[in-house]
C-alpha cells in the first residue's frame, strides 16, 4: 500500500516536479515486484561531519540532516513504508558540552514545530509521530513539544514515525524490566494466585518484556541504515533488530538520497529470504 | 581474500594453501623466554612510526573493557614480539567476538558433506584462539551453536554434540596448562547429559585462570538472556529483596550470563563471517557500543590474514560512546 500524497501529483509546482513525482512512482512500482520493507530504522549520523566538509556552521549539517529526514520520509511512505524510526538523540549525547547540548535541545524543538506546521510531510500523508526515550530527561520546552506531537497525531491513521530521543536501547530494556516487576508487586499486592508464580519463569515472559518496550505497539524493524559508515549499532534497538538486516552506507546523513534509499531496498530484498527464514524460526523458539 | 596492509609480516593465503596447510595437532602458545627489561623505546618508536603518539590512540583510549591488571612482563614481551607490525598493541580490542558462520556453505561449495565444515570450522577456531592468545587479546567470545539451530536436522545437530564433546575432551589439559579459563554460556540443559557434565567440569577447572578468556556461546539466544536476567530480578522483586526503581543497568547486567568477566564483559569487536549482514540474536545487551566487522568469507575460511584485516579496521574506527572526540 503507498500512503500517497493526500493532494495528488497535479499539485506539484512545476512540470519538473510532476515528471519527477511520476518517475519515482514508476521506479517504486518496479521495486514493489520484489518483497517491501514494513519498518525501515535510520541512525542519522553524520550532520557534524557534513558541516566540517562543507566548511561551514553546525546548524548547517543539522538543518541538511533535517531536510534529508523529511526527504527520506516522503520516499519511504511513497513506497509503502509503513514504519520509520529515526535516532535523533541518544542518552549518551548528553555526556557532550552543556553549549553544544543546550544547542541540540532548541534545534529539535524547532523542529519538532516545523513537523507539526500545516504544510508538513506530517499532515501530508497524516503520520502519527512517536517519541521513544526517557523523556524527563528532556528540557521543558522540547518535552511539552513532543507531548504536544503525540497527542496532535495520536489520532492520525498513516504511516508511524517513531523518533527516539533521549533514548538508549538499554535503558528501554530496563524501563521494560522495571514495568514487568512492577507489576509482579501489583499481582502479589493483589493477592494473585502464587500458585500460579511459584517459579521465576512464571513471573515475567517475552511478551511482557516486548509490551513493554517503547515499540510496543510497532513490528520489528526490518533494515536498521547507519549513515556515515559507521559499523556499531551505538546502542538502538538492540532487542529488536536480531533478524535485521544491517547496512552502513558511507554517504553522510545529509547527502542519504533516493538512489541510498533505493539500493537499501535491493539489498534487502537480496537478503529476504535467509533473513524470513531465520525470523520464523526465532519465533518457534518463544 | 583479502590482504593485509603492506609491510605486515603475514600475508594472506588462498582458501586453497589453508586447506593444505597441516591441522594443529593442538593449541600451543609460544613458548616462555627468558625476561629481560622492558623495551619502553620500542614502544614509543611502533606507535610514532605509525603516526600516533603513545598512548591516544582512540580505539584503545575508549575501550570498554577495563584495563588487564595481572599482565606479566614475560606476557607483555612475548605479545610485543610476536604481533604483526602492523598491529598496535595498545589499539587491539580486549574482547573480541565472532559469529563463526558458513560452516555448511563451506562444505556445499566443495561439495562436501556439511560435518566436514563443522570440522574445518573446528580447526579455524582452534587458530584464531592461538593467535588471540598470542597477540594479547584477552577474552575471545565465540557463537558455535543458536537456540535456533535446534531445527537442523537431527542428524547434523547430534554430530556437533559430538564435535563439541570431542573438542573439549581433546583440549581439556591444554586449557588448563595454558591458563585458559573457559566458560560456555546458553541453555545448558538441552545439551546432552555427558556434555553438560564435561562441560560443568572444564569450568569448574579453569574458574581461577587469567591468562586468556574462552566463552562458547552453546544453545545461546541473547534474547533468552535478557529475558532470564529480567526473571531472575522478578524473583528478588517478589521476595522483596529489590524494589522496582531500584533496578539499574549495572544490576541487570550483572544477572546476564556473561557476568561472570569482571574485566572484559562486553566486546570491543564483533566480527562475523559469511557476508551475512545481521547479529542473529548473539549478545544483544552486551554488543551495544561493540565495533561490528561483516566478512564475506566463510567461517572456515576464516584465517590469519582476515583475523589481521579486521583487528586493523577495529584500529582505524573512532569509537566515540556518543561524545564529541575533538
Amino acid at each position: 500500500m503507498k500512503y500517497k500524497r493526500q493532494n495528488n501529483f497535479k499539485s506539484s509546482s512545476n512540470i519538473f516536479g510532476r515528471i519527477w513525482f511520476s518517475m519515482r512512482m514508476f521506479l517504486f512500482n518496479v521495486l514493489s515486484f520484489g518483497p517491501l520493507p514494513a519498518h525501515i530504522a535510520f541512525i542519522m549520523d553524520g550532520n557534524r561531519r557534513y558541516s566540517k566538509k562543507h566548511n561551514s556552521k553546525e546548524d548547517t549539517g543539522h538543518n541538511a540532516g533535517f531536510s534529508s529526514l523529511i526527504s527520506t520520509l516522503q520516499y519511504c511512505y511513497e513506497l509503502g513504508v509503513k514504519y520509520v524510526t529515526v535516532y535523533a538523540f541518544s542518552i549518551d549525547n548528553f555526556k557532550r558540552k552543556p553549549d553544544e547540548v543546550r544547542s541540540l535541545m532548541n534545534l529539535l524543538k524547532e523542529k519538532i514545530d516545523e513537523l507539526l506546521e500545516e504544510t508538513s510531510v506530517i499532515n501530508k500523508y497524516d503520520i502519527r509521530v512517536n517519541f521513544w526515550g526517557e523523556l524527563n530527561l528532556l528540557t521543558e520546552p522540547v518535552r511539552l513539544a513532543a507531548k504536544k506531537a503525540m497527542t496532535v497525531t495520536g489520532k492520525n491513521t498513516g504511516p508511524v514515525l517513531s523518533v527516539c530521543v533521549a533514548y538508549t536501547s538499554t535503558h528501554e530494556i530496563l524501563h521494560a524490566v522495571q514495568e514487568s516487576c512492577a507489576n509482579v508487586n501489583k499481582m502479589l499486592a493483589e493477592r494473585y494466585s502464587n500458585e500460579c508464580i511459584n517459579s521465576a519463569e512464571g513471573l515475567v515472559s517475552v511478551a511482557d518484556l516486548e509490551q513493554h518496550l517503547y515499540s510496543g505497539s510497532c513490528p520489528e524493524p526490518d533494515i536498521v541504515v547507519r549513515t556515515s559508515g559507521e559499523t556499531r549499532l551505538s546502542n538502538f534497538l538492540l532487542w529488536q533488530t536480531p533478524y535485521c538486516h544491517l547496512q552502513n552506507p558511507g554517504a553522510l546523513w545529509p547527502e542519504f538520497s533516493l538512489w541510498h534509499l533505493v539500493w537499501s531496498i535491493l539489498q534487502y530484498q537480496r537478503a529476504y529470504s535467509s533473513l524470513q527464514e531465520r525470523r520464523m524460526r526465532s519465533k518457534k523458539t518463544y | 581474500m583479502a590482504m593485509p596492509s603492506s609491510g605486515c609480516l603475514f600475508f594472506s593465503s588462498s582458501p586453497a594453501t589453508l586447506l593444505l596447510r597441516p591441522a594443529l595437532p593442538h593449541l600451543s602458545l609460544p613458548t616462555r623466554r627468558p625476561p629481560r627489561p622492558r623495551q619502553q623505546i620500542s614502544l614509543h618508536r611502533r606507535a610514532t612510526r605509525q603516526g600516533n603518539p603513545p598512548g591516544t590512540n582512540p580505539a584503545a583510549a575508549s575501550s570498554q573493557s577495563s584495563p588487564a591488571t595481572h599482565e606479566t612482563l614475560t606476557d607483555e614481551l612475548k605479545w610485543e614480539e610476536a604481533l604483526p607490525s602492523c598491529l598496535l598493541r595498545e589499539s587491539l580490542p580486549r574482547h573480541v567476538a565472532i559469529i563463526m558462520d558458513g560452516n555448511s556453505r563451506w562444505a556445499r561449495d566443495k561439495g562436501l558433506p556439511v560435518s566436514a565444515g563443522h570440522e574445518a570450522g573446528y580447526r579455524s577456531l582452534k587458530e584464531i584462539i592461538r593467535l588471540s592468545c598470542l597477540w594479547g587479546i584477552r577474552a575471545l567470545t565465540v557463537f558455535a551453536f543458536s537456540s535456533e539451530n535446534w531445527f537442523r536436522p537431527k542428524a547434523e545437530v547430534d554430530f556437533l554434540m559430538t564435535l563439541f564433546q570431542g573438542v573439549l575432551k581433546e583440549n581439556f589439559d591444554i586449557f588448563v596448562r595454558e591458563g585458559i579459563k573457559v566458560r560456555i554460556i546458553g541453555d545448558s540443559a538441552k545439551l546432552p547429559k555427558p556434555l553438560q557434565k564435561l562441560a560443568k567440569e572444564i569450568q569448574d577447572v579453569t574458574v581461577n585462570k587469567t591468562r586468556f578468556e574462552l566463552i562458547v556461546a552453546v544453545s545461546y539466544s541473547g534474547r533468552q538472556d535478557i529475558v532470564l536476567a529480567c526473571q531472575k530480578i522478578a524473583q528478588k522483586v517478589k521476595d522483596r529483596l529489590l524494589e522496582p526503581d531500584e533496578i539499574t543497568e549495572s544490576l541487570f547486567a550483572q544477572e546476564l550470563e556473561t557476568n561472570h568477566s569482571r574485566d572484559f564483559p562486553y566486546p570491543d569487536l564483533l566480527i562475523r563471517t559469511s557476508g551475512e549482514l545481521r547479529l542473529s540474536n548473539f549478545l544483544l545487551w552486551q554488543s551495544a557500543y561493540s565495533e561490528l566487522y561483516f566478512t564475506k568469507s566463510n567461517w572456515p575460511d576464516f584465517g590469519e590474514a582476515d583475523y589481521i584485516e579486521a583487528l586493523q579496521s577495529f584500529q582505524r574506527r573512532q569509537r566515540r560512546f556518543g561524545q564529541r572526540i575533538s
